[in-house]
């Protein structure tokens, strides 16, 4: 596996794999030197056109801690806005000569635009509505963490709350949650869920109450204020009202339960500012966790030094 | 200029089928059978192995010109529709400016005098195809316009299509329709369905297609205006035209070889080259259509020829243009999804008819094209070849843009020799200037 | 050792046939209790000590070594492990994944470390073992111990404590345990 575009380009083993990779670089993290030279000379490449200096600090940091050269590319200070053509960009990027390219674009499909064109791995970092596999990725991490089990995810309930439609994050969590063995249920209003869920591997509820008691993981998204326009929702107060995950829903939840999200928050909207801060939320961890799971996936990805004359030297 | 001769093929023309060669002298089909003779001089085509039917006439060409001449001109598609076996094209009105005026019509004409195909005009229904008031439709019908339509998007406004059809009544002319719902297909990219929310794009559904298809028959049915449907692309649309004609309305439809070929599936690899308006659609939707066009609910087959430049078609999918170019692969595309290989959908005879007499019926060119290959008759002809086999690559085709759906498809079906008004403007499927 | 790892894991997913004994479970017990004195007389005791197994084999041999230490001496001495799969330098299809969490808890600054390996090879692995050991502080000393000396090093790197000298064909294979050393060869589909 060259390039990591979809969760469903790993299967489960291979998300089980990164998963136990993954605590090797959280104690490489927790080092005073938290560094190895796994990585040394290989060059990757942060190529995103949509802002998000969370993510992109998240990757750029896995990339040094492996030893690897990084580059950053970051729309407003890119020539994309003189006119210069997607393909261009990535072309004259890859020219430099580089092992890997880190793609985020706010157009779903451009990783597989990208892939065509240039011959490094690719990683997506967010493909419009469609994926953002390592965050999936690190969510899965983080749940299993706080279980402290190698595999806690068979029957699993885990919730998935909010604007489902326009999420990559819930698109990959669905696929990753499902593809562990978790059971996942949407629970949104019917405008916020995709026009069609054939063939999804989850159950669907628009009453976020009735399925509080029986969730072990309440997976909260982000709800974006300019939906009001598009006639989805009618205020952000009715939309909290229903779907927000309040101080009383939290109290709610079962003692084991886990609270997520994988920000930015609109706090007093999908999530009151008091459930952020109680035991149970993973929040805090989720972004911790985003480097060692980052540093797996890097690893898996272009871990074995030379590969390319191995594989001619087998043939 | 010598006469030409076409030897050995099987006529097939809305007669019937026959073998026979054909004579043509100045322009005209002189005499057919198996028994003459070339005359002394002759220019001989070899046709054996082949059909010989009429030229194929395309309903919905987009030529690009004026305004876009890198993705295409008046010249460059022409010689790309005669490689594809036509001999007469219907240009649309969503150039830049738009055709809605006789002067940009003249313009049109004239740019298509010298071309490979005859360059017919269809004229916009609105000004600036804005869809607030009427364009010039007499006007434009004075200079030989006979079909009109906004294409590129559909007349919104109900009223607006009334007046229209009710003004275009004495006028002897067809109001084509862009069915297109703008509010339901906003920000669409394909189709709305089980592959756009797994894809994570925003797709429009059937309906935003159906709802004007639905309007507008019943506008028809009002006014008593002709109107004729363009690419045509979901099962519900299907059905309501073929009760519509059940009920003796003057509607005709189109479907393009794309949407009887392909589904939404194709979206999987977000490949801008998949994208076109009306979306690709489900496989019942393609069944529905195949079976429409077998049906004769569907009148013909138009290519939709939209020609995009490399650098539109590799933007981010939701940014690029919609549209595929067709003219080279269309007869082969329908002839191998609908009449090669073990049970075929329909006669070979049928297919030349959705491509031939009925577009040309439709687009009031029957006087030149698409009418029996008989004595005195205008020779605008095609030989096709049913069996050869080939692979479609788009970079060496005579369009100026590339964005074709079937690159590296293997077709059943290939154009040999075209010859437009007596001429042979391609010859062994190379085009003779 | 890191090349049987890599040849036993898939893809290779080879399988290791046994030709012949050559050592018994006594003999490795004996080896790994000399072992343990010699690491006690060499270091004038086992004072700021500490016994680091690498993964995966020298893990359980660092684990007895440290019991023949407390046996003899009546001192605990700290065992840690270490996977140097982030550090190694050869090539291969895929990654070699990291078989277990290295665990090391200590700033190594000062203290001498013993690494504890079952055999002892090309010595790349050590290599690898002595760059990872240089991120967790500055180690006063560092030793190697192992059970098996195959031959065959590509590095200026030798073990200063030895269970047994076997010379080896490159081909061969190693296998080290609790129940004695076995040589034979590893078959890959």
């Amino acid at each position: 596996m060259t390039s990591l575009l979809a969760i469903e380009d790993l299967g489960a083993d291979g998300i089980r794999e990164v998963l136990r990779l993954a605590d090797s670089f959280v104690e490489v993290s927790e080092r005073a030197i938290p560094r190895v030279p796994a990585l040394r000379g290989r060059t990757v490449a942060t190529v995103f056109f949509e802002d998000s200096t969370r993510t992109r600090l998240s990757f750029e940091t896995a990339a040094k801690r492996l030893s690897a050269d990084t580059m950053t590319f970051s729309v407003s200070t890119s020539s994309v806005n003189k006119g210069e053509s997607l393909r261009d960009t990535v072309e004259t990027v890859a020219a430099m000569g580089i092992d890997a390219m880190i793609v985020r674009h706010r157009s779903a499909g451009v990783p597989w635009q990208v892939s065509r064109w240039i011959d490094a791995s690719i990683i997506n970092a967010g493909d419009g509505w469609h994926e953002h596999p390592t965050q999936a990725l690190l969510d899965c991490y983080t749940v299993r963490q706080a279980l402290g089990l190698d595999d806690p995810f068979p029957g699993l309930r885990v919730a998935i709350v909010g604007d489902i439609k326009h999420s990559r994050v819930a698109r990959s969590n669905v696929a990753a949650f499902s593809a562990l063995g978790a059971r996942v249920t949407l629970v949104a209003p019917p405008t916020l869920l995709p026009p069609s869920l054939e063939g999804w591997p989850v159950e669907v509820s628009y009453d976020l109450d009735a399925v509080l008691a029986e969730t072990d993981v309440v997976y909260l998204l982000r709800i974006q204020a300019e939906r009001m326009n598009e006639a989805l929702f009618p205020t952000l107060r009715e939309y909290s009202a229903l779907y927000g995950m309040t101080r009383e829903r939290a109290g709610r939840l079962c003692a084991s339960a886990l609270i997520m999200h994988p920000g930015p928050m609109n706090r007093g909207v999908e999530i009151a500012a008091e459930v952020t801060a109680l035991p149970n939320s993973l929040i805090t961890r989720q972004v911790t966790n985003g480097v060692a799971v980052r540093m797996a996936v890097l690893f898996r990805l272009l871990g074995a030094p030379e590969a390319s004359e191995a594989l001619v030297a087998h043939a | 200029m010598p006469e030409l001769f076409l030897a050995g093929g099987t006529v097939l023309d809305a007669t019937g089928s026959r073998r026979a060669h054909v004579r043509v002298i100045d322009g005209l089909v002189v005499e057919t059978g198996e028994g003459i003779g070339a005359g002394a001089g002759a220019q001989v085509l070899d046709a054996s192995g082949g059909v010989v039917c009429p030229g194929l006439v395309d309903l919905h060409t987009h030529l690009r010109q004026p305004g876009n001449e890198e993705a295409e001109t008046v010249e460059s598609g022409s010689r790309a529709g005669a490689l594809g076996g036509y001999t007469a094209l219907v240009a649309m009105p969503n150039t830049d400016p738009p055709i809605d005026s006789a002067a940009v019509v003249r313009q049109i004409l004239e740019l298509g005098r010298a071309s490979l195909c005859e360059v017919a005009v269809a004229g916009a229904i609105t000004v600036g195809r804005a869809g607030e008031r009427l364009a010039p439709l007499a006007e434009m019908a004075e200079m030989g316009v006979r079909l009109f339509t906004d294409d590129g998007a559909g007349v919104q406004d109900g009223r607006l299509m009334r007046r229209a059809l009710e003004y275009a009544l004495p006028l002897g002319v067809t109001l084509a329709q862009h069915c297109e719902d703008a509010a339901l297909a906003a920000g669409s990219v394909m189709n709305e369905g089980e592959w756009s929310s797994r894809l994570g794009l925003p797709g429009q559904p059937a309906e935003a297609e159906e709802l004007m298809v639905m309007r507008d028959i019943a506008l028809a049915r009002m006014t008593g205006g002709r109107l004729h449907f363009l690419h045509l692309s979901t099962a519900g649309s299907v059905a309501m035209v073929g009760a519509a004609k059940a009920q003796g309305l003057a509607i005709t439809a189109e479907a393009t070889p794309h949407h009887l070929a392909l589904t939404e599936s194709c979206l999987s690899g977000y490949d801008p080259n998949f994208k076109v308006n009306p979306p690709l659609r489900t496989d019942r939707d393609r069944a529905a259509v195949r079976r429409g066009l077998a049906d004769g609910i569907i009148d013909a087959i138009a290519t939709d020829h939209a020609p995009h430049t490399q650098e539109a078609k590799e933007m981010p999918l939701d940014q690029a243009p919609p549209g595929m170019v067709g003219l080279e692969t269309a007869l082969a595309v329908a002839h191998t999804e609908l009449c090669a290989g073990e049970g075929p959908l329909m006669p070979l005879a049928d297919l030349v008819a959705a491509m031939t007499w009925r577009p040309a019926a439709i687009a009031g060119l029957h006087a030149r094209h698409g009418g029996p290959i008989e004595a005195g008759r205008p020779a605008n002809l095609c030989v096709f070849d049913p069996t050869a086999r080939w692979r479609v690559d788009p970079e060496a085709m005579a369009s100026r843009s590339r964005n074709s759906p079937f690159r590296g498809r293997e077709l059943t079906g290939r154009i040999r020799h075209t010859i437009r008004a007596g001429q042979p403007v391609v010859i062994d499927g190379q085009a003779q200037r | 050792m890191a090349e049987r790892e890599r040849l036993l894991t898939p893809p290779l997913g080879g399988v290791f046939v046994a030709r012949a004994q050559v050592m018994t479970a006594e003999d490795v017990s004996r080896a790994t209790t000399r072992i343990a004195h010699e690491v006690a007389e060499r270091n004038h005791g086992l004072d700021d000590l500490v016994l680091v197994g690498l993964q995966t084999g020298g893990v359980p041999l660092a684990r007895r070594v440290a019991d023949a230490l407390d046996t003899a001496n009546a001192q605990s001495v700290p065992v840690g492990s270490l996977d140097v799969a982030f550090y190694r330098d050869d090539i291969g299809l895929r990654p070699v994944l990291p078989e277990a969490v290295t665990n090391i808890p200590w700033d190594l600054t000062g203290l001498t470390v013993v690494l504890v390996d079952d055999v002892f090879f090309t010595g790349r692995t050590v290599r690898a073992a002595l760059n990872a050991l240089a991120d967790h502080g500055r180690a006063r000393a560092v030793q190697l111990a192992v059970m098996v000396d195959r031959g065959h090093r590509e590095l200026p790197i030798r073990p200063d404590f030895v269970g047994k000298n076997l010379p080896t064909r490159r081909d061969e294979m190693v296998d080290v345990s609790e129940s004695g050393v076995m040589l034979g060869d590893v078959v890959v589909k």
